[in-house]
């Protein structure tokens, strides 16, 4: 098992940029998520890490060796293909041995380690079928088999879940963390599904438009957002932004929305213009004693939690509030922000306005 | 996942398009039936009209095809007795036979020569078209139509500058030239067919055996090759009857040597009066390793390329 350093590594295609310099460092034993929408990066990322893709420039460490250019023969990284990629002319067995056997591995080695992997995965009855057969999840499993037969220093999966269905992908999401931490091997992960990096993720690398937006653990990158892409990417309903017009200053602790003043967490600089108020749903209250006020416009019932849609003289809003306070769409009523957990952002660059709340994140990132 | 649903057709439908495909099959083969009767024919029932479906079978057409015949004198043949039954068959005509034919031999020829092209074309069709297929190769579209624009043409347009190039390069008459001539003609509809079959193979399959510690040429011949094994097989298939039958160049590059059976066959007309038994006898013999060839690739055409083991 091994710690991975990406250093400066950019990508073209052509013309086209597909990753700009990016470097992060995903740690030994961790459970790392790459985290974008479609077309965003985070793909070509990984199969540069693994070598099916070789980086235009910059450098990769695995386990402390530079192996961007190397053949991925040479880089001992297992990859498991969002659409499995099981060799179809070939039984399960022998699917699973595949790696074993280019590596010269003696026969009655090869079939011991197979019947570990399949008592592992629970894969033991199906071992001698053919792989068309196979559920999707079976096929999952065989294909997480052929990847840890070996022993790789690190897995790289690419959306592993998103040929499932619905119903089955938490139980593999679950399944794969279990096994993850049963290896301890270090895992790099890449996903559309921002509730599937949080849940699965020890730390998640956001990506946008070739660019990676934060790095950090699944909180940091929730509470603490980098920009306002990271903010609105995560979570659901994801973060309201208010936009206003005013001038901050490092210090700065109270900011003027529509005429109030709204406490925020002390500035560590400056801006002026365009900014935007950031807050998540669950940090807005419903307070007939505020003075801001807002009209409701609708009201999701979620069972313990109800999503209420808002139009503030700042633009449209939601919050999330406990089920059983009883709101009616027409209603006027008045809304108070948890104020450390506000984020506010400059309009133009998207970019968080370093504070109390997140010097730290942004500083190390 | 979507699913629909193809309702049973009715009897009738099953009736109506049993009986379509039977008629067709039987319009397609009356030649060939034609062709394997009359080679059991004599000559004279094989001339007669209106045509005999009932007859009495011999080989004379085999026994003429193979063998080299002469007409001797009544006192030859009484002082020779007939050695075996094919002699026997030719005592009829106050002739004895004095040797084997060429026929043999032209079709061992054809055998080297159409098998030869088709490997070679299937070899070097299967490299560009997975080269063609996977890589990024500068110019690839130019080409592409460049290799198909020999196909533009019937290739005997260009006979006289072969025939002239074949002569100055001393391939006239060998196998080895008939077989590049058969490659070279072959090529383009092997790579485009090869190359259309290899697009269809997801590329992680290969990245899957790059990853597993295999060389890309190790995953191009053990997981690639495999799976492109129905489109191989098809595009074989069609390479080898082109070959086989092409009588054009043959007539007009080989003679002693290197000679196919197609402009052999002919040729027989002409030794001994109009004997077609023996040239219905010799397409039949023709037919027969084109036919054991495409049984043999039929399972592989009707073989689906993979077996769902990506989702799509």
């Amino acid at each position: 098992m091994a710690q991975i350093i990406v250093k400066n590594v950019k990508k073209m295609f052509g013309d086209f940029t597909a990753v700009r310099e990016s470097s992060f460092t995903i740690e030994d034993g961790e459970f790392f998520m790459l985290l974008g929408p479609s077309g965003c990066g985070k793909t070509t990322t990984l199969r540069m890490i693994a070598g099916l893709e070789l980086p235009t420039s910059g450098e990769i460490y695995l386990d402390g060796e530079e192996i961007s250019q190397r053949p991925p023969s040479e880089r001992d990284i297992a990859f498991v293909f969002q659409m499995f990629a099981l060799y179809p002319h070939m039984n399960v067995r022998k699917n699973i041995s595949y790696p074993l056997i280019s590596q010269g591995m003696p026969r009655a080695a090869v079939n011991s380690k197979i019947e570990e992997v399949a008592g592992i995965l629970g894969i033991n009855d199906i071992l001698d079928s053919p792989v068309g057969g196979l559920s999707g999840g079976d096929r999952q499993r065989v294909a997480l088999g052929r990847a840890i037969v070996r022993d790789p220093k690190a897995f790289m999966m690419d959306e592993p879940l998103g040929a499932l269905d619905a119903e089955f992908r938490e139980h593999m999401a679950e399944e794969l963390r279990a096994l993850h931490d049963r290896m301890g091997a270090t895992t790099v992960y890449v996903t559309h599904d921002q509730l599937e990096a949080m849940q699965m993720g020890d730390k998640i690398v956001v990506m946008n438009n070739a660019v990676i937006e934060q790095f950090g653990t699944p909180q940091e990158i929730y509470d603490k957002p980098a920009t306002m892409f990271v903010a609105n990417f995560i979570g659901s309903p994801s973060m309201n932004f208010l936009p206003f017009q005013g001038k901050v200053e490092p210090g700065t602790e109270m900011v003027r929305l529509n005429g109030h003043d709204e406490p925020v967490p002390k500035l560590m600089e400056g801006a002026e213009g365009d900014l935007v108020f950031g807050v998540r749903p669950e940090h807005v209250f419903l307070s007939d004693a505020s003075a801001y006020r807002a009209k409701v416009l609708a009201a999701e019932y979620l069972g313990t939690t109800q999503i209420v849609t808002l139009q503030s003289p700042n633009g449209e809003l939601k919050a999330r509030i406990d089920a059983r306070e009883v709101v009616s769409p027409g209603e006027t009523v008045g809304l108070e922000f948890r104020s450390p957990a506000v984020t506010l952002f400059e309009k133009s660059t998207g970019r968080a306005l370093r504070s109390a709340l997140n010097d730290e994140v942004l500083s190390n990132g | 996942m979507s699913s629909f649903s193809v309702t049973e057709p009715s009897n009738r439908s099953k009736w109506i398009a049993g009986f379509l495909v039977i008629t067709y099959a039987l319009i397609t083969m009356i030649p060939l039936v034609w062709i394997l009767l009359t080679g059991f024919k004599s000559p004279a029932d094989a001339i007669s009209y209106p045509p005999k479906v009932v007859f009495d079978p011999t080989l004379e057409g085999y026994v003429n095809l193979f063998t080299t015949r002469t007409r001797q004198t009544q006192e030859f043949l009484e002082a020779n007795p007939p050695q075996n039954w094919a002699d026997e068959i030719v005592r009829q005509y106050d002739m004895v036979i004095v040797g084997p034919s060429k026929f043999g031999e032209r079709f061992m020829n054809s055998v080297i020569i159409g098998f030869g092209s088709t490997f070679l074309s299937i070899f070097l069709g299967t490299l560009a078209a997975y080269a063609f297929s996977r890589f990024k190769v500068p110019l690839k579209d130019d080409l592409l139509f460049f290799i198909l624009s020999t196909r533009m043409m019937p290739p005997v347009a260009v006979a006289i500058p072969i025939f002239l190039m074949f002569r100055n390069l001393g391939l006239s008459d060998t196998h080895l030239g008939m077989i590049l001539l058969y490659t070279g003609v072959n090529i383009s509809l092997a790579v485009w067919l090869l190359k259309g079959f290899i697009d269809e193979i997801p590329r992680e399959y290969e990245e899957a055996a790059l990853i597993d510690g295999y060389t890309r040429f190790q995953a191009f011949y053990k997981v690639v090759l495999p799976q492109a094994a129905t489109g191989i097989a098809s595009t074989a298939i069609f390479c080898l009857i082109f070959a086989w039958n092409e009588y054009a160049f043959a007539v007009l590059l080989t003679s002693a040597n290197a000679q196919t059976a197609p402009p052999f066959i002919p040729t027989i007309i002409g030794i001994g009066g109009l004997d077609w038994p023996a040239v219905a006898a010799g397409a039949t013999i023709f037919l027969i390793p084109v036919m054991i060839f495409t049984i043999l690739m039929r399972k592989h055409l009707l073989r689906g390329i993979t077996f769902g083991a990506v989702r799509k």
